[in-house]
C-alpha cells in the first residue's frame, strides 16, 4: 500500500462529498422523480468504486485476483437475482389486470422488455 | 520444494477466504434488497417511506458510519506499523462511532414499533426492518467482534493472528459501509422521493 | 418454559409409532454396541473431534447412506398408497401422505445428495490437488456438525411432533402460520438452514483449497476434471445459498414475529417467496449434478484407460453450465403467471444450458471410443446414467418450451424427469465414485459380483418405477396424488412403478450386503495404493493413505498427473521432517449441540433454550478465536512414498 493514510483520507473525503450530493440532490427537490433516482444511484455506485479502492485496497492484489473475480461473479450474481426478480415480480402483472381494455393498455405498453 | 506453507501463505488464505464470505453476505443482502424492492408499495394502507424516514438522522447516521470505516482504516496502518497504543485508540473509536450509530438505528425502530408501525403492519414494513435491521445485527456482531480483539490486541500485542484477526474485522467493517451506502440510497432516499 | 411442547407431541398412530420406534431402535442399538465393545473414548478421539477431511468425508457418507434409507423407506410407503389407492384410500391418510412427500423430498436433496457430495469433496479434493488438508480444517468439521444438526432435527420431528406437509419446498401460503399452524414447518426451516450454513462454510473452504493449496505444478488447466466440477459446483454454492438463508429467514419471520413478506395479507407476496427459492433452487440441483460429472469424468478416463477426451471443451462447459445456472430458474415456475417474453428468455437459457451438458455427454463417450474399456462396476454405473439421464435430460428440453410446460408441469412426467436427473445422474454419479475409491480409503476391493446385482437392480427398478411415471404424466397424473378415480385407468401403470421401488430397495440391500460382505472377506482382497491404474494423485498413496495424505507432496507438470509419472517411471522423492497437523477439537460438536437447542428451541417457542443455544454459539467462536494453539507438529520417519502398483 502506497502511503496508505493519504488513501484513507482522499476515500473519506469522496465518500462525505458524494453522501452529501446524493442528500442534496434529493431534499432540493430540484429535479423531477427518474432523474433524482438515477443521479443517486449514480453517486452510490461511485461511491462503491471509490471504498473498494480506497478502503478495501481492491486494486492492489497481485495476481491471480480472486478477490476481483469473487467480486465481478457476485456483482453479476446481485444484478441477475435484483433485476431479474423485479422484471419478473413486475411482469405477473401481466395476467392480473381486471378489465379487458386496461389489460389491452397494459400489454401495449409492455411489449418488448 | 516447499512442503510447508510460509507464514505468508497461510495468512493469505484466511484473507481470500474471509473476502469471499463477504461476497456471499452480499448476495444474501441483495436477496433482502430484492424483497424490499418488490413490497415496498404494499403499505397496507399504513405509512410509505415518506411518511417515516427522517433523512437528517438518517445523514448523521451515515456520517457516524462512514467516519468509523474511515478510523478503522487508520487503525490498520497503526498495526501495520505495530504501533499497538495508536491501534487500540482507533479500535476505541471505531467502536464508539460504530455504537453511536446502532444506538441511533434502535432509537428509530423503537420509535416506529411504539407508534405502531412495526413489521407486524405491512410487507413493507416487513421488508423495511428486515433490510436494515439485518445490517444493523451485523454491526452488532462486529462490534462484539472488535472488544474481543482490542482484549487480545492489548494482552498480546500485534502479534501475526492478532494483525490478521484485525485486518479481517476492518474488511468486514469497510463492507458493512458499503452496503451502507446502498441502505442510505435505496431505502432512504429513494423512499421519500414522491 | 417448555414453548408449545407438550406429550402431544409424541406419536400416536400406528405408522409413526412404527417410524419413531424404528428410528429410536437403530439409535439405541448403536449406542449399545458402542457402550458393549466399549467404544466410546474412540469414537470421541479418532472421529467427533477428527478435524481429518477423510474421518469427516466418511461421517457425510454414513449420515447420506441413513438418510437413503429413510428416503427411500418414504419412496416405497408413497408407492404402495398410490398403488393400492384406486377408488381407495390405502393405507395412509393424506395428512401423513402430505408429511411423507415432503420429508421424501427434503430429505433426499439437503441429506443424501448433498451429503454424498459433501462426503466426496472431503474425502477426494485434497487428495487430488495433491495437499494434505483443507483451507480452514476446523471451520469443515463445524460444517459437518451443522450437517449433523439438521439431520438431527428431521429425524426428530419423526419422534416429537411432526414433519412439514407443504412439500419440500414450503411454498407460502401452505407453509404460513394461518395453513400450517403446527410445528412441522419450522422443524423444516431450521434444520435447512442450520444445515445450510454448514452447506456455505464448506462452500467458502473447498473453493479456497483448489485455488490456494494445489500442488506446484498444477495449474488450474492441469487439474483433473473432477476438480473443475466441484469449484463450478463450489462457486454454485457459495453464490446460491446465501439466497436460500435470506429466504428461509423471511418465512422464519412470517411465522414467529408476524411479518408479512409472503402472506396473503398485509401486502405479502407469496409468488416472491417462490421466485426466490427457485433462484436458489436451481443452482442447487447443479450444484449437485456437476460433481457427478466429475465422478464421471474420472471413472470414463479411467477405465477406458485413455485420458478423458476434450478436456479444454470439458473445462469451458462447466464454467458455462455454472454462470447458466443463474439465469434460468424461472421455467420451474412458467405457469406462476409472467408474460410471454419473461417466459420465452428463461425457456430459451433453459434450452442453451442442455448445450454444454451435450457436449460432456460427447466427449465421455469419444473417451470410450477406441480405449480398453473394463467394465467394472464404476464403469457400469456410467453406463446407466448415460442411457437414462440422455432420456430424461431430452424430458427436460421438451419442458423447456413454456408452452409445452403448462401442460405437464406439476405432472409425474416432471417427477419422472427431475427423478431421472438425480437418480441416474446425481446417485449413479456418487455410487460410481464410492465403488471408485473405496479401496483408496480402506485398502480392500467391495466385491465385484454383488457390486454388478447392486446395479442391476437399482437400473431395472429405477426403469420400471419411472417410465409409468412419464405416461401417467401425459395421461394427466399431477404430483402429490394420495388417491384417484378408478375411472382414470392409472392403476395398473402405479403398480408397475411399485415393483420398481420394490427392485431398488432389493439394489439398496445388495449394496448393504456387498459392504458387509466386503468387509468380513477384507483380509482376502487388499490392494496397494493403485488397484485400477489410475490416473490421478491420490493413487499414489498406499490405502488407505496415512493421515497427513502425502509424505512428499508431488511435483507436477502434466495433467494425468500419476499417468504420467508412470509412464516416465518418475521416482517421489523420500521425505523426511516434521510437518503441521491441525490439533482434534470438540467445538465442533459443541457448537453443533448448541446449534440444536437454536433449531429446537425456535420449533418450539421455548425462546429460552433458543437464547442460550445462540450465546453458546458465540462463545464457542470467541473461544476458537482466542486459542492460537491450534497445531501441532508431527515428525514423518517414512523413506519413500508407496508407488502404484500394477
Amino acid at each position: 500500500m502506497k502511503k496508505p493514510l493519504a488513501t484513507y483520507v482522499i476515500g473519506f473525503i469522496l465518500s462525505i462529498f458524494l453522501t452529501l450530493l446524493a442528500y442534496g440532490t434529493v431534499t432540493s427537490h430540484s429535479f423531477t422523480a427518474s432523474i433524482t433516482i438515477g443521479l443517486i444511484v449514480f453517486f452510490a455506485v461511485v461511491q462503491l468504486f471509490v471504498q473498494l479502492t480506497f478502503f478495501l485496497h481492491l486494486g492492489a492484489e497481485s495476481r491471480p485476483r480472486w478477490r476481483l473475480v469473487t467480486l465481478g461473479f457476485g456483482v453479476l450474481v446481485v444484478a441477475i437475482v435484483v433485476f431479474g426478480s423485479l422484471w419478473i415480480m413486475n411482469n405477473l402483472n401481466y395476467n392480473m389486470m381486471h378489465s379487458p381494455d386496461k389489460m389491452q393498455q397494459y400489454i401495449n405498453k409492455q411489449a418488448g422488455f | 520444494m516447499q512442503v510447508e506453507q510460509t507464514l505468508e501463505a497461510r495468512n493469505e488464505k484466511t484473507l481470500v477466504g474471509f473476502w469471499i464470505y463477504l461476497m456471499t453476505d452480499v448476495v444474501l443482502f441483495a436477496t433482502l434488497f430484492a424483497t424490499y424492492m418488490v413490497l415496498r408499495n404494499s403499505t397496507n394502507g399504513g405509512p410509505s417511506g415518506s411518511d417515516i424516514f427522517n433523512l437528517q438522522f438518517v445523514l448523521v447516521e451515515t456520517m457516524l458510519l462512514l467516519t468509523s470505516s474511515f478510523t478503522a482504516g487508520l487503525m490498520i496502518i497503526a498495526v501495520r506499523k505495530s504501533d499497538v497504543t495508536q491501534a487500540a485508540w482507533w479500535l476505541i473509536i471505531t467502536f464508539i462511532l460504530g455504537a453511536s450509530f446502532l444506538g441511533l438505528e434502535l432509537q428509530e425502530f423503537t420509535k416506529l414499533a411504539s407508534e405502531g408501525n412495526s413489521w407486524q403492519h405491512s410487507a413493507f414494513l416487513s421488508g423495511f426492518f428486515t433490510l436494515v435491521g439485518t445490517h444493523g445485527l451485523h454491526i452488532f456482531f462486529g462490534l462484539l467482534w472488535s472488544v474481543v480483539l482490542f482484549v487480545q490486541l492489548i494482552k498480546q500485542g500485534v502479534t501475526n493472528n492478532v494483525s490478521r484477526r484485525l485486518s479481517l474485522f476492518s474488511m468486514f467493517w469497510h463492507f458493512l459501509d458499503v452496503i451502507w451506502i446502498f441502505i442510505f440510497t435505496i431505502v432512504y432516499l429513494m423512499g421519500v422521493i414522491v | 418454559m417448555f414453548g408449545r411442547l407438550s406429550l402431544d407431541a409424541l406419536p400416536h398412530d400406528l405408522i409413526t409409532i412404527g417410524g419413531a420406534v424404528t428410528m429410536l431402535g437403530g439409535a439405541l442399538l448403536v449406542i449399545a454396541a458402542l457402550t458393549f465393545f466399549k467404544k466410546w473414548k474412540w469414537l470421541f478421539k479418532e472421529w467427533l473431534t477428527s478435524l481429518d477431511p477423510k474421518k469427516i468425508g466418511v461421517m457425510y457418507l454414513i449420515i447420506a447412506g441413513i438418510m437413503l434409507l429413510r428416503g427411500v423407506g418414504d419412496a416405497l410407503l408413497m408407492r404402495t398408497q398410490q398403488a393400492l389407492a384406486s377408488d381407495a384410500s390405502g393405507i395412509l391418510n393424506s395428512d401423513h401422505f402430505q408429511q411423507i412427500f415432503s420429508a421424501h423430498g427434503t430429505i433426499m436433496i439437503f441429506f443424501v445428495a448433498m451429503g454424498l457430495i459433501f462426503g466426496l469433496f472431503n474425502l477426494i479434493v485434497p487428495m487430488q490437488i495433491g495437499s494434505r488438508d483443507v483451507a480452514f480444517p476446523f471451520l469443515n468439521s463445524v460444517s459437518f456438525w451443522l450437517f449433523a444438526v439438521g439431520f438431527g432435527l428431521v429425524n426428530l420431528s419423526l419422534m416429537i411432533g411432526e414433519f412439514s406437509a407443504a412439500g419440500w419446498l414450503a411454498y407460502p401460503p401452505l407453509s404460513e402460520l394461518q395453513y400450517s399452524p403446527g410445528v412441522g414447518v419450522d422443524y423444516w426451516i431450521w434444520s435447512l438452514q442450520i444445515a445450510g450454513v454448514g452447506s456455505l462454510l464448506s462452500g467458502i473452504n473447498f473453493f479456497v483449497t483448489i485455488l490456494k493449496m494445489r500442488a506446484p505444478g498444477m495449474s488450474l488447466m492441469k487439474m483433473p476434471i473432477f476438480i473443475w466440477s466441484v469449484l463450478g459446483s463450489l462457486v454454485l454454492i457459495m453464490f446460491a445459498f446465501p439466497i436460500l438463508t435470506a429466504t428461509l429467514s423471511m418465512l422464519s419471520l412470517d411465522r414467529l414475529v408476524g411479518a408479512h413478506f409472503f402472506t396473503t395479507n398485509a401486502g405479502g407476496n407469496a409468488m416472491m417467496y417462490i421466485n426466490l427459492i427457485w433462484a436458489w433452487g436451481h443452482p442447487e440441483v447443479y450444484i449437485l449434478i456437476l460433481p457427478a460429472f466429475g465422478i464421471f469424468s474420472e471413472v470414463v478416463a479411467t477405465f477406458s484407460r485413455k485420458r478423458l477426451f476434450g478436456y479444454t471443451s470439458m473445462v469451458w462447459a462447466i464454467v458455462a453450465i455454472t454462470f447458466l445456472s443463474f439465469t434460468v430458474w424461472l421455467h420451474h415456475f412458467f405457469t406462476m403467471g409472467a408474460g410471454a417474453n419473461v417466459n420465452a428468455f428463461f425457456g430459451i437459457m433453459t434450452m442453451v444450458i442442455a448445450i454444454p451438458t451435450g457436449v460432456k455427454v460427447f466427449n465421455w463417450l469419444f473417451t470410450m471410443y477406441r480405449g480398453r474399456v473394463k467394465f467394472a462396476t464404476p464403469m457400469l454405473w456410467f453406463m446407466g446414467f448415460i442411457v437414462t439421464f440422455t432420456l430424461g435430460g431430452l424430458a427436460g428440453v421438451l419442458m423447456s418450451v413454456p408452452a409445452i410446460d403448462f401442460q405437464v408441469h406439476n405432472s409425474l412426467f416432471l417427477v419422472a424427469h427431475f427423478h431421472t436427473m438425480i437418480i441416474g445422474g446425481v446417485v449413479f454419479g456418487c455410487f460410481a465414485g464410492f465403488t471408485y475409491w473405496f479401496p483408496k480409503f480402506t485398502g480392500f476391493t467391495l466385491n465385484e459380483r454383488l457390486g454388478r446385482y447392486a446395479f442391476w437392480s437399482w437400473l431395472i427398478g429405477f426403469l420400471l418405477a419411472f417410465t409409468p411415471l412419464y405416461i401417467l404424466g401425459f395421461m394427466g397424473a399431477t404430483r402429490r396424488l394420495d388417491h384417484y378415480d378408478a375411472s382414470m385407468g392409472w392403476q395398473g401403470l402405479f403398480i408397475v412403478a411399485g415393483v420398481g421401488v420394490l427392485l431398488i430397495g432389493l439394489g439398496v440391500f445388495f449394496q448393504l450386503l456387498q459392504l458387509g460382505y466386503s468387509i468380513w472377506k477384507r483380509n482376502e482382497n487388499r490392494v496397494q495404493g493403485d488397484p485400477w491404474n489410475g490416473r490421478t494423485l491420490e493413487w499414489t498413496t498406499s490405502s488407505p493413505p496415512p493421515e497427513y495424505n502425502f509424505a512428499t507432496i508431488p511435483e507436477v507438470s502434466e495433467r494425468d498427473a500419476f499417468w504420467m509419472m508412470k509412464q516416465t517411471k518418475h521416482k517421489i522423492k523420500p521425505f523426511k521432517g516434521t510437518i503441521t497437523v491441525p490439533k482434534n477439537s470438540p467445538l465442533g460438536l459443541i457448537i453443533a449441540i448448541f446449534a440444536f437447542m437454536v433449531g429446537f428451541g425456535l420449533v418450539w417457542h421455548m425462546f429460552w433454550m433458543a437464547g442460550v443455544g445462540f450465546i453458546g454459539i458465540l462463545v464457542c467462536i470467541i473461544v476458537r478465536i482466542s486459542s492460537d494453539e491450534t497445531e501441532h507438529q508431527v515428525s514423518i520417519n517414512e523413506l519413500a512414498v508407496e508407488k502404484g502398483s500394477n
